[in-house]
């Protein structure tokens, strides 16, 4: 079993007396798509506070890669290689798409406080680099045309797409995508998964996500778990999962006695 | 390249202006000029930590008391240092200090920032409100600190006689560089990084930005320059005391950086030319009133209402400032497209 990237190890997560995750265990492999999913409130979003280093579960360990990185924190757990994208989109409002993209590319722009105040020609270097490869990464998500506008005036889809283009921009290993399909129509879906597909080979990257969309995840996820109320219900192949019982009342609803 | 030579003959250009000015301008036009640059430097420091990381702190006055003493006391010969500690003996290490003009002034920048340093821990611990609340309480500490402390600050009576070497040539040249400095910080990673905290600060440490250190970088500039302005100030005035140093100063420049437009450094001058040029320029509605021949009699204090019914016109027709969040320069980007 080398081919694991993740592997959540046990996890337990209570908020007073409330457990949103009920000792909960499962493995990403390298290279391969990952899917989360379950009712609202089945403690999805939880693991992917938990993963980051937002939260610190009750009990049980995240490993990545072979380390135990429980607890690190957020900005720390970047450099490890794991960039995360949000439910609620959360761009930087205030500016500019391409701006936003090189929130994404700070670790990359090595150059000292004062090196900057001062204008040597480090700055010059390195804005000029991760600027070449914010425009590249535009590229490849088709919003290069936006890169001056502010980063809210575009539409929900295009939003999105910056938002994993900023997240990519860290160089991740694993990416966790939080519902990207959400709200979206089904011409923005389809593509938005083309560019997923892409992006993963490109890269090379594992991506664990979390989706409401069954069409979306069983196009995208090689593996899944199925959550609710924190439990895990199913885990296995999207195929069997749409046809699991346990799976169908919990997510779907308990249509056989309707 | 372009854009570098243009910038280096528009520097060229002020500050041929700031040495004609010294040259030639009355003493009365000169004391207005060294008010508003001084302010100037103080607003767009203090525009970095508000409008740039957001982080709504009350706390300039301290700073500029920090930087204005420390300066006061290195420029104040010893044989007056004696004279005028009347309430105790100065502290032996008061009397060593002793320093030239420009160091003094950096001096008293690098003390302010080393306090900035040590205050961010803290602080920097709670946002938002919280953080207003903390950072207003270490205004007065500083205040409280220079009155109870005779030995080192002359404690209520202050420092008198500190030699007046601050003129329109150091202070324009000091508020040049200042805002070369933040627009330098702005437009780079670390600008962005500090743009980024405050617009999400989650969304800002999920994209590996340590928050914690943005702000304080932030903080420490701001505290800085907020310093050198003290010293200016100090040297200017030549005389300072801690009810100088009160609130009303971060309010001042509060006023100055929200009409300009929180984040907005060309904003953050035109407000100061405005606030405080117009504080000088609304001076003869202090006088005699006369309309259509009718004599209304002086109001003393007529200035103050007026300013103050202005600035609450301004702000209801520029919600966000005068420039928002953007620079001049981004004005003029939009029209050419």
């Amino acid at each position: 079993m080398s081919g694991n990237i993740l592997k959540i190890d046990h996890i337990t997560m209570q908020f007073g007396g409330v457990t949103a995750i009920d000792d909960l265990s499962f493995e990403v492999e390298k290279g391969s798509i990952y899917g989360l999913i379950g009712p609202n409130g089945a403690g999805k979003t939880t693991i992917f506070n938990i993963i980051t280093g937002n939260l610190y579960p009750t009990k049980g360990k995240v490993i990545f890669e072979g380390n135990d990185i429980t607890g690190v924190k957020p900005n720390k757990v970047v450099y490890k290689g794991i960039a995360r994208t949000f439910q609620n989109i959360r761009l930087f409002k205030s500016m500019s798409v391409l701006d936003n993209i090189l929130i994404g590319f700070d670790a990359q722009a090595n150059y000292s406080y004062f090196e900057a105040i001062l204008r040597l020609p480090r700055y010059f270097k390195h804005e000029k680099l991760i600027k070449e490869k914010a425009y590249e990464l535009m590229d490849i998500f088709g919003i290069t045309q936006f890169a001056n506008s502010n980063a809210t005036a575009l539409s929900y889809g295009n939003q999105r797409k910056v938002e994993i283009a900023r997240a990519l921009a860290t160089n991740p290993k694993l990416l966790l995508l939080d519902e990207p399909a959400a709200g979206m129509n089904p011409n923005e879906t389809a593509e938005l998964s083309e560019i997923i597909h892409k992006i993963k080979k490109d890269f090379n990257l594992s991506i664990l996500l979390i989706e409401h969309d069954m069409k979306f995840v069983n196009a995208m996820c090689d593996n899944l778990t199925v959550l609710d109320y924190g439990e895990k219900i199913f885990e296995g192949k999207p195929a069997d999962a749409i046809v699991d019982k346990r799976v169908i009342s919990a997510y779907l609803g308990d249509f056989t006695n309707a | 390249m372009n854009k570098f030579i243009r910038n280096i003959i528009l520097i060229a250009i002020v500050i041929y202006f700031i040495y004609y000015a010294q040259k030639h301008f009355d003493s009365y036009t000169l004391s207005i000029l060294d008010n508003i640059g001084i302010f100037a430097i103080l607003a767009l420091s203090y525009n970095l930590i508000n409008g740039i990381a957001g982080q709504f702190s009350l706390e300039p006055n301290g700073f500029v008391a920090i930087g204005a003493y420390f300066t006061a006391i290195l420029l104040i010969p010893t044989d007056t240092k004696l004279d005028m500690f009347a309430l105790v003996d100065p502290a032996p290490i008061i009397l060593q200090m002793k320093a030239h003009f420009l160091p003094a002034i950096l001096i008293g920048g690098v003390a302010a920032s080393f306090v900035a340093l040590l205050l961010s821990f803290p602080v920097f611990r709670v946002r938002g409100d919280y953080l207003a609340i903390v950072t207003l309480g270490f205004g007065f500490i500083i205040r409280i600190f220079a009155i109870n402390n005779p030995a080192y600050t002359n404690g209520a009576m202050g420092l008198n006689d500190i030699p007046e070497e601050a003129n329109f040539l150091w202070i324009g040249i000091l508020c040049v560089i200042t805002f070369l400095v933040m627009i330098h910080v702005i437009y780079s990673k670390f600008g962005r990084a500090m743009k980024s905290v405050r617009d999400d600060e989650d969304a800002a440490s999920a994209m590996g930005i340590n928050t914690f250190k943005m702000k304080t970088y932030a903080f420490m500039t701001s505290a800085f320059f907020e310093g050198v302005g003290g010293g200016l100030l100090a040297s200017m005035l030549t005389t300072i005391t801690p009810d100088q140093f009160s609130f009303l100063l971060t309010f001042q420049l509060l006023i100055i950086i929200v009409l300009g437009g929180l984040g907005s450094m060309s904003g953050a001058l035109i407000a100061t030319i405005l606030v405080m040029g117009g504080m000088e320029w609304l001076r003869f509605l202090d006088d005699d009133i006369k309309i259509f021949g009718m004599d209304l009699g002086a109001h003393p204090g007529m200035r103050m209402v007026v300013f103050a019914i202005l600035l609450i016109v301004m702000m209801l027709f520029a919600r966000r400032g005068l420039l928002g969040d953007r620079e001049l320069t981004e004005f003029f980007k939009k029209k050419s497209k």
